[in-house]
């Protein structure tokens, strides 16, 4: 009998979110978010965990950062709309250092947009949305293999760093079904909530103690109970008091940007494809990514030198990786289903002789091999493209 | 009770506290602290959740588990406290801003749920923090910051917005009666799903001084000359329960199975399932 089964990337989300051991959900019925939800209502039961379907996103977002303080992994999913709702409870798991994973199966935007169509809109709003000076995780998959294998992945960081942790999802890889095969538990790292048993006798929690300036890393979490520890959305000192002292201030807002940017090689993950003898450069990520490397096999197949860089970590994304590969290309291509979000992030990083295509679709439908295969073939022939 | 005796549940080392002076917070939180140590609750077998307003920095004076939340979402925050941590006792407190305004859906749906929590309402009937804004519990023709010219909106009657909502325990009081206000909560934390306390309280520095009451003791001479029992309310008619503050327990349903409860029903048939 073979491994492979046949699974659905938002079932892989809800899988991968259990065996990260997730045991809190919280979320509202949204489109083409739901069969998240569906899944989680039918095994968070089965392992002890809880599954509530809350009046809208704001309580769905808030709940999940009630019960991770409490001791619990948590997570909500949703699609735009309820993204844009769940914006300031994401910053206040910024600030209260409290993990959580907030999953975006993207649609088409804004407002209502095309509930069923695919579309990248939310890069910069998974990266921005929240107010304030901040930095996040934001991981975006491309396979329903990866949907399971990064999930879990996005709940070890929401630990480790603690923070939230955006995963991001196309609408087509949330609902489409393709092979997939459980990993092996030796291949699993899932990373534990310290428990309060665990704090010594008469310690001193502070929550916001961190080891280092100069490479902030925040302490583990520990679960509610003995510690009697106390958080605010406002500014605090490491004991998590309201503190309103210039210096105090200054220095949170840089410790929880610098946590996540002074860690960001550690962090980021992509992957290359074709890319060692790469003329031409194509960045793309989640599903167009696939669209990229069909036309990459193509138009090797004429000799063409062209690879892939691909983002798994969007936010952060490996500068030193990308910097190097801009270094020695010729031309680069820059493939999203927005208009132009995260060529910005790419283009910053690139020498101002390369050679710029962008190849942006905001039209509900994905881009297709053909596509990034006319943008190849254009660069190809020397023709500068638009920017 | 000596205040002395209390001291142990707070933490001294974070006063002073934000509130004016004679404000009723601190009458709400002496009575809260007196029903937790008469029921000799564990501190670290409590969570206190506030949102966000002059109310809601009680948490940070509590010595328990505190948290200090955003604006109207305390009992979202609380709701996944409880499910996640069914063991400690979660406690909500906010302003009527806070709860019966930004956060008046998760109000009534944390009641039609029968959550395990119990909420306690500072409510002052405005915006204190935010200085003196007319809230969703300030009463027709009163002055507010906001309103310089009258209140024209209908108040929403929290104890009845929580009782058609389906919450079981649901009991008002204000400051000036202290004793019913330590029963109320105290009966409200042992109660098994969603106890609501509505404490009527004064902000003379806005609401009392927009209001021709700015020194505490006349607001709390206001409380006391037009609170009237509900069981006396029940013989009153419409007209005469006008401007009166109605206080006692509305409801009072034990036995009735919470949120969890529930829930545990469904872990049953769900592993049954396996």
């Amino acid at each position: 009998m073979s491994d492979y089964v046949l699974m659905q990337g938002d079932e892989a989300a809800a899988l991968g979110a259990i065996r990260a051991g997730c045991r809190f959900y919280a979320g509202y019925p949204i489109t083409p978010a739901s069969e998240i939800a569906e899944v989680m209502a039918r095994e968070l039961p089965k392992v002890g965990g809880v599954f509530i379907q809350m009046e809208d996103e704001i309580a769905s977002a808030t709940s999940i950062i009630g019960a991770s303080l409490a001791g619990v992994k948590s997570m909500t999913a949703t699609s735009g709309p309820g993204f844009s709702l769940m914006q300031e409870a994401i910053g206040y798991a910024i600030m209260t250092e409290t993990p959580t994973v907030f999953v975006d199966v993207m649609r088409g935007g804004p407002s209502t947009g095309m509930p069923t169509k695919p579309s990248q809109g939310d890069i910069m709003q998974a990266r921005w949305g929240t107010h304030g000076d901040h930095a996040i995780i934001v991981i975006y998959p491309s396979t329903v293999q990866e949907v399971y294998k990064y999930m879990i992945t996005a709940f070890n960081l929401a630990e480790k760093y603690r923070t939230p942790v955006v995963f991001l999802m196309d609408e087509l890889l949330g609902h489409m079904r393709e092979n997939f095969k459980f990993p092996e538990d030796k291949e699993i790292f899932v990373f534990s909530r310290l428990k309060e048993e665990q704090l010594k006798e008469e310690e001193v929690f502070l929550p916001y103690e961190t080891e280092e300036y100069a490479e902030p890393t925040p302490q583990p979490l520990v679960e509610m109970g003995k510690a009697k520890f106390h958080v605010s959305g406002l500014i605090h000192d490491e004991s998590g008091f309201p503190m309103a002292n210039p210096e105090i201030a200054g220095g949170l807002i840089r410790r929880l940007v610098e946590k996540i940017r002074l860690h960001a090689d550690e962090i980021a993950m992509y992957d290359e494809y074709m890319t060692e003898d790469a003329e031409i450069l194509i960045v793309a990520y989640g599903i167009t990514a696939r669209s990229a490397m069909r036309a990459i096999r193509i138009a090797r197949n004429d000799r063409i030198k062209v690879g892939l860089f691909r983002p798994i970590t969007i936010w952060p994304v490996s500068r030193t990786r990308l910097k190097q590969l801009l270094s020695r290309i010729d031309a680069l291509i820059i493939a999203e289903m927005n208009l132009g979000q995260y060529a910005h992030e790419i283009l910053e990083m690139a020498r101002s002789s390369t050679k710029v295509k962008l190849v942006n679709k905001v039209s509900g439908e994905l881009i297709t091999p053909q596509e990034i295969l006319d943008a190849i073939t254009e660069v190809q022939s020397g023709i500068m493209g638009y920017y | 009770m000596k205040t002395k005796q209390l001291l142990k549940y707070l933490r001294i080392d974070r006063w002073p506290t934000v509130w004016c002076p004679g404000c009723g917070n601190g009458i709400i939180l002496k009575a809260f602290l007196e029903a937790v140590d008469q029921l000799k609750l564990k501190k670290d077998r409590v969570a206190v959740v506030s949102g966000i307003g002059c109310s809601s920095r009680a948490t940070g004076y509590l010595d328990f588990n505190t948290m200090h939340t955003l604006h109207g979402r305390a009992i979202s925050f609380a709701t996944g406290v409880k499910l996640a941590r069914p063991e400690f006792k979660v406690i909500v407190m906010g302003g009527d801003g806070d709860l019966a305004s930004i956060g008046g859906n998760h109000f009534i749906h944390a009641c039609r749920r029968n959550i395990d929590l119990t909420v306690i309402v500072f409510n002052n009937m405005i915006y204190g923090m935010t200085g003196g804004q007319y809230s969703p519990t300030t009463p027709e023709e009163e002055m507010a910051s906001t309103a310089p010219y009258g209140h024209i909106e209908r108040p929403f009657d929290i104890a009845k917005l929580a009782l058609s909502s389906g919450a079981t325990y649901v009991a008002r009081s204000t400051v000036y009666h202290y004793n019913l206000l330590v029963k109320y909560i105290k009966d409200a934390i042992e109660h098994r799903g969603i106890s609501v306390v509505d404490v009527i309280t004064n902000c003379h520095t806005y609401y009392g001084r927009y209001n021709g009451m700015p020194q505490p003791y006349q607001m709390m001479e206001y409380f006391k000359n037009n609170s009237v029992t509900i069981e006396k309310a029940r013989d009153m008619s419409e007209e005469e329960l006008e401007e009166k503050i109605v206080i006692g327990v509305f409801r009072r349903e034990e036995g009735k199975p919470c949120y969890l409860d529930r829930y545990e029903e469904i872990r049953k048939k769900a592993m049954k399932g396996r």
